[in-house]
């Protein structure tokens, strides 16, 4: 068996940090298949993970066990339903009250079958602040990979209730989003920032300590003097940019136009409750159309209330997804940057070699090093740009569906209150 | 319906406070249907607008008068002085008052209210308005309704009206002069409210329905820059456009319901008009008859030789002379014959009034009935074309919905 367990692993990789693109510099190295470009098994069998110099690999080891990791691979790249072996829910959200501030916990409960938790089952409570840390944590020690958005910090106080039960729940759903998220990437769901995030009793002394096995790929990319411009960025990369920024401005517009037409709903929603009363005063001066002019003004008190739901729904379901596929494609954009800056700098420390006039071109250790970075980084991303495109069509499909889905019922509460008076009013009066 | 004739000289009276001493059977039936027809409104348990008045103590007052600016029908600037109506309810064991409604009413209301229980109520003699208009102030030199002196007659004869009316056993059972004491907006502004209601809701509508056009670009433009989501949004997008676009006609069938109120308005003009009409045939019984009285008067006087009432004859022949007993008889026989063609026209026009009373009643049933029908007619157009609508929303919504899913 290999020894991947082994902590010595932490020598030969380098400043990496575990991850695929580092199963793929492995391979490649080995002389063992080519590029991973998907997340697919690099190997069939754990056993050919031996390296043949019997050396012991270096790196950092994560706390996951590769050989259960390398398991894994052979498995479609996507966990699905039937594979998943880790379930995470945040729910239950509770007030408390301190001396020094009033803020919010939520409950989230882990189920896992895999070995590198403990126990089959944790629950813990986080607050916003812990989420945060844990972002923080994953980009730093991911940074070639896209890490999901967090629902916006900071609420303008006054404008917004931080605890009203609809801006809770609406941040609670965010939040179980991106721990949903996270648990469904095959390598971030493997990070020991979200095992202890997920498991800890007490994070706080866990945030005290820090984790200081893993250094961080940013520090190492050094700042590239003089506007260095790249040679050529890779076309998926460039498409993609190109994608992005078309994208955020469509969803922008999108927000907008949804933010309108609530205002426009709720004007109208106005209104209608004007209109109905009118109708009630009306019948109290009438004797025979008494009855079938109150009817009309339940009806129509009825489908206020349906435009109410239906205004209430768009606001609380439709608008956050919305804006935080906005913020998602702002930290896919700076995941990219982060890519030009590595190869900026391995394309400046290329160009210093064939400056220099040596008598054995070789390339030396750390330019090697870099384009190994380098390539890691295109392979990592490239593989979470495709999950992520995926990811979007089906967050959208659902959206979209659930719109019209609103609108629909909406319309059919609003059918039925109309259909129930029409036999009020074609009742024939009684002969008094 | 019967009604019981009612002897010419009764008519002359002034306003008899004490009740017909057998009301018609049929008024009270009638009186009946109106209230057992509408829905109990008010404070209180459903029976109070029954027993109201009759059991329960009630203080009414017109309190005080305020000048107003408005619009009128005519949509100009008016200048018009409302008065506060305010109704106690006296608790017996304590004697306290209570006050339970107060509103603000102007004098055209009053005559609205007036003309309405004319016409309901034909058998009974309504208590009469302030004079309209200002045609005698003291010492004032030209009629000025807003002349303070002016207003304040007006205030008290406005409160000896509704307070006539209260102490009426019938006509205190009213439910529309209930409502006049205590619900704030009569039938026919209530009617017009809808229908500048309606026009405001549906401003509203067209704008919700029109920014969903915008959906319908921005889907086509987004869709562009997708590969398998491209067909699915930008067929939906199309949707977005068809939804947008089907406001036009919508609004055009709610302009025809607003249309059929304001012909439902008519209605009450023409009650007004029958009511003048009989407030003329009134007036004209009423002079016809003083003047039958007068000239009886004078006939008694010449016959018996005793001058109670001045008259121009009398004073001349104390200046200048009695008249002959010839001259005397040739009076009392003229007068004699006038005094039969007066009885015989006052016959005749008291006939003609109750004549017109029963065809304008009936008149007003009628159109009553046709009002009502039309009305019903068109609240169920309205409610068909809202369900229209409702489904054409189901169905646009339901083709989007399957284009996202097809995404």
């Amino acid at each position: 068996m290999c020894g991947f367990a082994d902590s010595s692993w932490k020598e030969i990789s380098g400043p990496f940090t575990w991850t695929f693109g580092s199963c793929y510099l492995y391979t490649k190295r080995m002389g063992f298949l080519p590029a991973l470009h998907r997340l697919l098994p690099c190997c069939s069998n754990t056993t050919d993970l031996i390296l043949p110099n019997g050396g012991t690999p270096a790196g950092t080891a994560s706390p996951a066990s590769s050989s259960s990791l390398l398991n894994r691979l052979q498995l479609d790249d996507d966990m699905d339903g039937e594979t998943r072996d880790l379930f995470v829910t945040v729910d239950d959200p509770k007030k408390h009250v301190c001396t020094m501030e009033t803020y919010i916990t939520y409950r989230i409960t882990t189920k896992s079958t895999r070995v590198e938790f403990d126990l089959p089952e944790y629950s813990v409570r986080r607050r916003y602040q812990d989420f945060d840390w844990l972002r923080n944590k994953l980009e730093e020690s991911q940074p070639t990979h896209l890490i999901p958005p967090l629902p916006e910090k900071f609420v303008v106080k006054g404008v917004v209730d931080r605890f009203s039960e609809e801006f809770v729940e609406t941040r609670r759903k965010a939040l179980d989003k991106f721990l949903k998220r996270i648990t469904d990437h095959p390598v971030l769901s493997f990070n020991e920032h979200f095992n202890v995030f997920l498991t800890a009793k007490d994070l706080n002394a866990h945030k005290k300590q820090g984790m200081a096995l893993l250094t961080r790929v940013g520090e190492s990319v050094k700042h590239v003097a003089g506007g260095y411009k790249l040679r050529n960025r890779p076309l998926e990369f460039a498409a993609i940019g190109e994608y992005l920024d078309t994208f955020a401005l469509k969803l922008g517009t999108i927000d907008r136009i949804a933010q309108r037409i609530i205002k426009e709903e709720i004007e109208y929603l106005v209104e209608l409750r004007e209109y109905g009363p009118v109708y009630s005063t009306w019948s109290a001066l009438e004797a025979e159309l008494a009855e079938p002019l109150e009817g009309v003004s339940a009806c129509i008190g009825n489908c206020s209330t349906a435009l109410e739901e239906l205004t209430d729904d768009m606001t609380e379901d439709f608008l956050p997804v919305l804006r935080e596929y906005i913020l998602y494609s702002d930290s896919m954009k700076s995941v990219l940057k982060k890519r030009d800056q590595v190869q900026a700098e391995y394309e400046a420390k290329l160009e210093a070699v064939a400056l220099r006039k040596e008598e054995r071109p070789k390339v030396p250790a750390d330019v090697e090093k870099c384009q190994d970075r380098m390539e890691c980084f295109n392979a990592d991303l490239k593989a979470d740009m495709e999950r992520w495109q995926n990811n979007k069509r089906q967050d959208f499909r659902q959206l979209l569906m659930g719109m019209a889905d609103k609108n629909i019922q909406y319309y059919e509460k609003c059918l039925l209150a109309w259909e129930s008076i029409i036999p009020l009013l074609q009742e024939k009066q009684e002969a008094k | 319906m019967e009604q019981a004739a009612p002897d010419p000289e009764r008519l002359l009276q002034p306003a008899p406070l004490e009740p017909l001493s057998h009301p018609d059977a049929g008024l009270e039936s009638m009186v009946g249907e109106e209230t057992k027809g509408a829905r109990d409104e008010g404070p209180g348990d459903g029976t109070m607008t029954e027993n109201n008045f009759s059991l329960k103590k009630i203080e009414i007052s017109v309190s005080e008068a305020e000048k107003r600016t408005g619009r009128n029908a005519m949509n100009m600037q008016e200048t018009y002085t409302a008065y506060l109506i305010e109704t106690r309810s006296v608790e017996h064991s304590d004697g306290q008052s209570v006050l339970t409604d107060s509103l603000w009413r102007r004098y055209s209301e009053f005559e609205l209210l007036r003309n309405y229980l004319l016409v309901y109520y034909p058998h009974i003699v309504v208590p009469p308005l302030p004079e309209k208009r200002a045609e005698f102030v003291w010492h004032k030199l030209s009629a000025d309704n807003m002349d303070p002196d002016f207003v304040e007659r007006r205030r008290i004869g406005l409160e000896n009206f509704l307070l006539r009316v209260a102490s009426h056993p019938i006509l205190c059972r009213d439910k529309i002069f209930y409502l006049f004491l205590t619900q704030e907006g009569n039938w026919k502004e209530t009617v017009n409210e809808t229908g500048f209601q309606l026009k405001r809701v549906a401003d509203r509508l067209y704008g919700v329905y029109k920014v969903h056009g915008n959906y319908g670009r921005v889907f086509s433009e987004w869709s562009a820059i997708e590969k398998e989501m491209g067909d699915g949004l930008q067929s939906a997008g199309h949707h977005m456009d068809v939804y947008a676009a089907s406001i036009d006609d919508i609004l055009e069938d709610e302009e025809h319901y607003a249309d059929q109120l304001k012909e439902y308005l008519f209605y009450a003009e023409a009650l007004r008009a029958v009511c003048r009409k009989h407030e003329l045939t009134q007036y004209d019984l009423e002079t016809a008859a003083q003047d039958l009285a007068a000239k009886k008067q004078q006939c008694e006087e010449l016959a018996t030789g005793t001058v109670r009432t001045f008259s121009l004859k009398g004073m001349t022949t104390k200046l200048f002379g009695q008249e002959t007993p010839e001259q005397r008889e040739a009076r009392i026989k003229m007068l004699e014959e006038q005094i039969k063609e007066g009885e015989q026209q006052l016959k005749s026009k008291n006939l003609e009034g109750r004549e017109f009373v029963k065809n304008a009643w009936a008149d007003i049933e009628r159109f009553k009935e046709q009002k009502n029908h039309d009305l019903k007619e068109a609240l169920i157009s309205y409610a068909v074309m809202q369900i229209s609508m409702c489904k054409k929303g189901i169905q646009v919504w339901t083709n989007a919905k399957e284009c996202f899913s097809k995404m």
